[in-house]
């Protein structure tokens, strides 16, 4: 089942000049149809401006679409009296750890918005608790968000989140700004939130190795969907990639640059692992190539 | 010899709680001309230690030389020494505030109290050296896209010509193409102005890329200062301060240990690719490669076993 929905959505900017007259319409989305399957891992990739983001914040009804409809978790974006369930359904994770993050410590800032919901503060603890153990940030419970790293930031964040109880969490580059150990710490939450909580997981980054294991990629550009399809599916395609200004694994640009010597491997390969996998095989091929001979 | 740092050490709120010590004992040669990459985690000293180049902070202990004139002494021109050592902050494009980018990169020279004509070509061959088009130079800075904005910021620094250019994480946020196309810019302006560049990144994959050196920070120390061959053969160290190396190191110390006869210290895509490829002909003996060009037949799977059409 969909647990979102969009058909045909739209969403246009409007550029007004000093006297608030529209000077120009920038039409950020295009005519969109989405379909996310609910506990799927969905990675959504695109160079800046392409669209993903003003996509992304439909999900919560930050924007509501200018034509067209969005549907999250059976419910349409447009229908005002339904705004705190869609909230509560799609919960969303920004780039900058300093500016999410409200409490002065970290456990009543997780509190929070179970807190705002009207949970009664017994069950809000219960919540705090369990979503601070799946971010591993429990030991810090009572410590200061400024003392804390980005990647840590951001595993809170991510916790104040959780802690609402959303079927559904959308990540807009939430890796960003931090290093690498930071980048594999959250990405790593997440993947075990998807695996064990079943949340369905929207994760918009540049980072093409954090995008490998989700179930399914979508490729934005100038507002449209212009690629979906698994992770193997999409990276096959380096060179069209490139022409929507993205990138590759690694893995897979080693593999692509061998192909191009006339080496034969499959298209495709997305970890180191699987190219050394290939590789072993591929020079295996050629060792009974050469004994025939 | 431009930049030489001898026993640098800075605290942070000394005497208090939150007291920390933040570079110890640094000592590095920065000469003329090269392109280094410094390496490190969130609060490893990297930023701290950059801000020290051009004396925004001030060593608790220590000194730094630039042309052989140390900054901390009394008198020392350090206005001047900020027009020559130019430092881009984390985001730059936050800091633009001129009505247009023209405006905001005439800026920095205009500060310097160049004369108009001076200012003017300053700042157009600063834009053009970051490679922003004319139609752009009357547009006010929020109408461009966050890679344009952040070269706008780019050539403000570079319109004041300095010796050496300090970028703290230029390609943050940025997508693959934006990176790739600050990153080369940077690259050329590196050998057209022979400027001395400092890049801080967070990215092993770049940094392998692009740099002669790479220095790594951890907890206020200089970790390790070399090439990025040398440095990479660390990447057990690297990732206990976490930090890594670029993935196709971790794929040639494999087949090295598979006994496969590929080069270790390959760090960029294009060197590992050359290193395997040179590998599967020597495997393959006097026998030449299978030539399978038709990558369609693979893909179809007729490519089995010892056949290759």
């Amino acid at each position: 089942m969909s647990i979102i929905k969009g058909r045909k959505l739209s969403y246009d900017y409007f550029r007004v000049d000093e006297d608030g007259k529209e000077e120009e319409k920038i039409r950020a989305v295009d005519q969109v149809d989405l379909d996310v399957k609910e506990g799927d891992f969905v990675a959504i990739l695109g160079h800046n401006g392409s669209g993903k983001s003003t996509l992304a914040k439909h999900i919560n009804a930050i924007l509501l679409p200018t034509e067209g409809t969005l549907y999250v978790d059976g419910k349409d974006t447009k229908d005002e009296s339904k705004l705190w369930e869609i909230r509560q359904s799609a919960g969303m994770v920004f780039q900058n750890p300093d500016n999410q993050i409200i409490g002065t410590i970290v456990d009543e800032d997780v509190g929070f918005g179970p807190e705002n919901m009207g949970v009664p503060s017994e069950e809000i603890w219960e919540r705090v608790e369990k979503s601070l153990k799946a971010v591993g940030m429990w030991e810090y419970r009572s410590h200061s968000p400024n003392k804390l790293s980005g990647g840590q930031k951001q595993r809170v964040a991510i916790a104040g989140v959780v802690a609402m109880r959303p079927k559904c969490i959308v990540l807009d580059e939430p890796t960003a700004m931090l290093d690498p150990n930071g980048r594999k710490e959250v990405i790593h939450t997440v993947q075990e939130l998807n695996r064990k909580e079943h949340v369905t997981v929207l994760l918009i980054t540049h980072y093409m190795e954090e995008v490998i294991e989700a179930d399914k990629v979508i490729v934005m550009d100038q507002g449209n969907i212009v690629m979906q399809g698994t992770p193997k599916e999409i990276f096959s395609h380096v060179e069209e990639l490139k022409k929507y200004r993205l990138d590759v694994p690694q893995a897979t640009l080693v593999a692509h640059e061998l192909q191009k010597k006339g080496v034969p491997l499959p298209d495709g390969i997305l970890s180191m692992r699987e190219l050394e996998q290939e590789l072993e095989r591929a020079a295996e091929r050629n060792q009974i190539h050469g004994d025939q001979n | 010899m431009a930049i030489k740092i001898e026993h640098l050490n800075y605290v942070y709120s000394e005497g208090t709680a939150f007291e920390k010590h933040a570079l110890k004992d640094v000592n590095l040669e920065l000469p003329d001309g090269q392109f280094i990459g410094v390496i490190g985690h969130t609060g490893s000293g990297k930023s701290t230690l950059i801000q020290h180049l051009n004396g925004l902070l001030k060593g608790t202990s220590g000194a730094i030389y630039y042309n052989g004139k140390n900054i901390y002494e009394e008198g020392y021109d350090l206005r001047n020494l900020r027009s020559k050592v130019g430092l881009v902050f984390q985001y730059p494009e936050h800091q633009l505030f001129e009505v247009d980018v023209f405006s905001d990169v005439c800026f920095g020279p205009k500060n310097l109290g160049l004369p108009k004509e001076e200012v003017e070509k300053r700042a157009q061959e600063a834009l053009r050296l970051v490679g922003l088009k004319e139609k752009h130079y009357r547009k006010s800075p929020f109408e461009l896209s966050g890679g344009q904005k952040r070269r706008v910021a780019i050539a403000g620094i570079l319109a004041m010509e300095p010796d050496v250019l300090v970028l703290d994480e230029p390609t943050a946020g940025l997508d693959p193409k934006g990176r790739d196309e600050i990153l080369d810019q940077v690259a050329l302006l590196h050998k057209e102005r022979h400027i001395t560049v400092v890049l801080v990144s967070h990215s092993m994959e770049d940094v392998a890329r692009y740099v002669d050196r790479i220095i790594v920070m951890n907890k206020g120390q200089v970790l390790f200062d070399n090439t990025p061959r040398e440095v990479f053969q660390h990447y057990r160290e690297l990732e206990s301060v976490g930090l890594a190396a670029p993935q196709v190191t971790y794929l040639m110390h494999d087949l090295k240990e598979k006994g496969w006869n590929v080069d270790p210290q390959a760090t960029t895509v294009e060197e590992a690719a050359e290193s395997i490829y040179a590998e599967l002909q020597r495997r393959n003996g006097r026998q030449q490669m299978p030539q399978c060009n038709d990558m369609q037949a693979m893909r179809t799977g007729r490519l089995t076993g010892n056949t290759c059409s």
